[in-house]
């Protein structure tokens, strides 16, 4: 088996995935290929319940597929990794500790070769990076859901991962708030660029963040189509109403239209064919 | 009014104003002291076995102590096999409903005949066996119902089950912990005083009860019901200093 090159970070090969249920089995991935190069961000869409977060479990290798591989910085994942962070819909925050206590949670379980004095200034850096300076000794319940959301995302990089995995982080939240907090994921990626994988329902959402959009096929589900998302850098939320990303945004709305059965390839949109 | 001030305060008032109630209605009904004991009557009672109560009131509460201990090691314990294994969780759950349904009046003479003559073990097993039901069941379903996210975050690194347990499952379940340890204390007190009271043999709260029926002195039995109600207030009291250490932070701060 050859590994991939290094500049892929994440690689799905022919994966197919079925979970077994009381009427048999049920396929939620059929032979899923695509790649994500190192310190890119990737971004999957598609309709609801097409297996998109059964992709960021077989991802972090908490669950192994059925067939097909997956890799990880040339390494075949077969168990979950130190190198990953992941953050969730539900920033599930520990009540029972201060933010800064659950930021510095994965520290104890991974190995850094950071010290303890070191984790605790990243962890304020962390903080200071979005927007949460000074709630450092707070409890979560002080926080509002932004807040948690912010301090989860510290804690899912606090231990410097390769890999982070989002799962719909930004789903639950208020619109002005998702896009603050776009703009937060913009800024500690300059800061210190990692490899993104985010699981997303907002179209918007995944332009702006994103170097490559995914869109899944509908149950089981394979990629069924990839946009490359080429608005330069550093974007501002302005660009999501440029002719660029609008012409972008039409074109995702129709592939998860496909996705979803409602429309065929042929009637694609007026923009997307300009 | 000041918050320390109020919590002395208002139990206070609400006692006092309970004793002179009743003390009024007893005298104002002119009812003998075998159909209803007034307060009054139960001071004299307290004078004169005072080295009784203490004795009495220590070898319940120890034995009630013990029990319960027994009943959060062995309740923790069934409710962590059945909050991380299904199949013993369903194997388990109708036993377990199976013996709480039982009545434990009826299981202290089986007690008493299995163990003969060793009282206070078998005082200390009846509490342990009346209370450590709800502690399994808190336990278990508050393992159980520990969502996948949590378990997901320290997955993902490459936790071991015995780190997620310690790190998130265990302080997660404290609260629930606590809430059914309160409903333990006072079940336990029911055990203790069960095999006192069902099994005489000359300890606990429950012989002095038992002598205060044989010799006829009433308001003795209702001093002894006052004796055990103030070592259950001050036992569940003790489980809510623990809580707040162990579980404050469950506690929503006011306002």
């Amino acid at each position: 088996m050859q590994t991939p090159p290094s500049a892929t970070m994440i690689e799905l090969r022919g994966v197919s995935h079925a979970y077994r249920t009381k009427a048999g089995p049920l396929p939620v991935l059929d032979n899923l290929n695509m790649a994500v190069p190192e310190n890119s961000f990737c971004a999957v869409v598609g309709p609801s319940g097409c297996g998109k977060s059964t992709l960021t479990r077989l991802v972090s290798g908490l669950m192994k597929p059925n067939t097909g591989e997956v890799w990880l910085h040339g390494k075949k994942v077969t168990s979950p990794r130190p190198t990953v962070g992941m953050a969730f819909q539900n920033p599930v925050l520990l009540e029972w500790r201060t933010i800064l206590q659950n930021i510095l949670l994965p520290l104890e379980i991974v190995k850094s070769p950071m010290s303890k004095a070191e984790a605790t200034e990243r962890a304020h850096h962390l903080l200071d990076l979005v927007g949460l300076t000074g709630f450092a000794e707070k409890r979560p319940s002080e926080l509002s859901g932004g807040m948690r959301q912010r301090a989860s995302l510290c804690r899912s990089i606090i231990h410097k991962p390769d890999v982070l995995i989002l799962d719909e982080p930004f789903g639950a939240l208020d619109a002005f708030t998702r896009e603050d907090l776009w703009c937060t994921m913009h800024d500690l990626r300059r800061e210190e660029p990692f490899t993104c994988l985010l699981i997303t329902h907002d179209l918007r959402e995944s332009v702006f963040l994103a170097d490559q959009v995914v869109v899944m096929s509908g149950r089981p589900a394979h990629a069924q189509f990839v946009l490359d998302v080429d608005i330069p850098g550093p974007r501002s939320l302005d660009d999501l109403y440029g002719p660029k990303a609008v012409s972008m945004l039409a074109t995702l709305r129709h592939q998860i239209q496909v996705a979803q059965g409602r429309a065929t390839e042929a009637d694609a949109p007026q923009e997307a064919q300009a | 009014m000041n918050d320390t001030l109020r919590k002395i305060l208002a139990p206070t008032i609400f006692i006092v104003g309970i004793l002179v109630v009743w003390e009024w209605a007893v005298w104002y009904n002119n009812l003998p002291d075998f159909r209803m004991a007034s307060p009054s009557d139960l001071i004299p009672r307290y004078i004169r076995f005072w080295d009784l109560f203490l004795i009495k009131s220590w070898e319940t509460l120890w034995r009630t102590v013990a029990g319960l201990g027994l009943a959060v090691i062995f309740g923790t314990l069934i409710g962590m096999i059945m909050g991380f294994s299904r199949f013993a969780r369903e194997g388990l759950y109708p036993i377990l409903v199976g013996f709480n349904a039982i009545p434990k009046a009826t299981v202290v003479p089986i007690v008493a005949l299995m163990f003969v003559g060793q009282h206070d073990f078998n005082t200390v097993l009846i509490a342990f066996l009346i209370s450590f039901f709800p502690i399994a069941v808190s336990v278990s379903i508050g393992l159980s119902t520990l969502e996948p996210e949590y378990r997901d975050i320290l997955r993902s690194l490459g936790a071991s089950n015995v780190t997620i347990f310690w790190k998130i499952a265990l302080p997660k379940t404290l609260p629930e912990f606590f809430g059914a340890l309160k409903v333990a204390v006072t079940l336990a007190f029911i055990g203790t005083n069960l095999m006192e009271i069902v099994s005489p043999h000359g300890r606990g709260l429950g012989d002095l009860f038992d002598s205060g029926r044989i010799s006829a002195d009433y308001p003795l039995m209702f001093a002894v019901l006052f004796a055990l109600a103030a070592l259950g207030i001050l036992l569940f009291y003790f489980v809510v200093f623990l809580e707040r250490i162990f579980a404050g932070w469950a506690e929503r701060s006011p306002g």
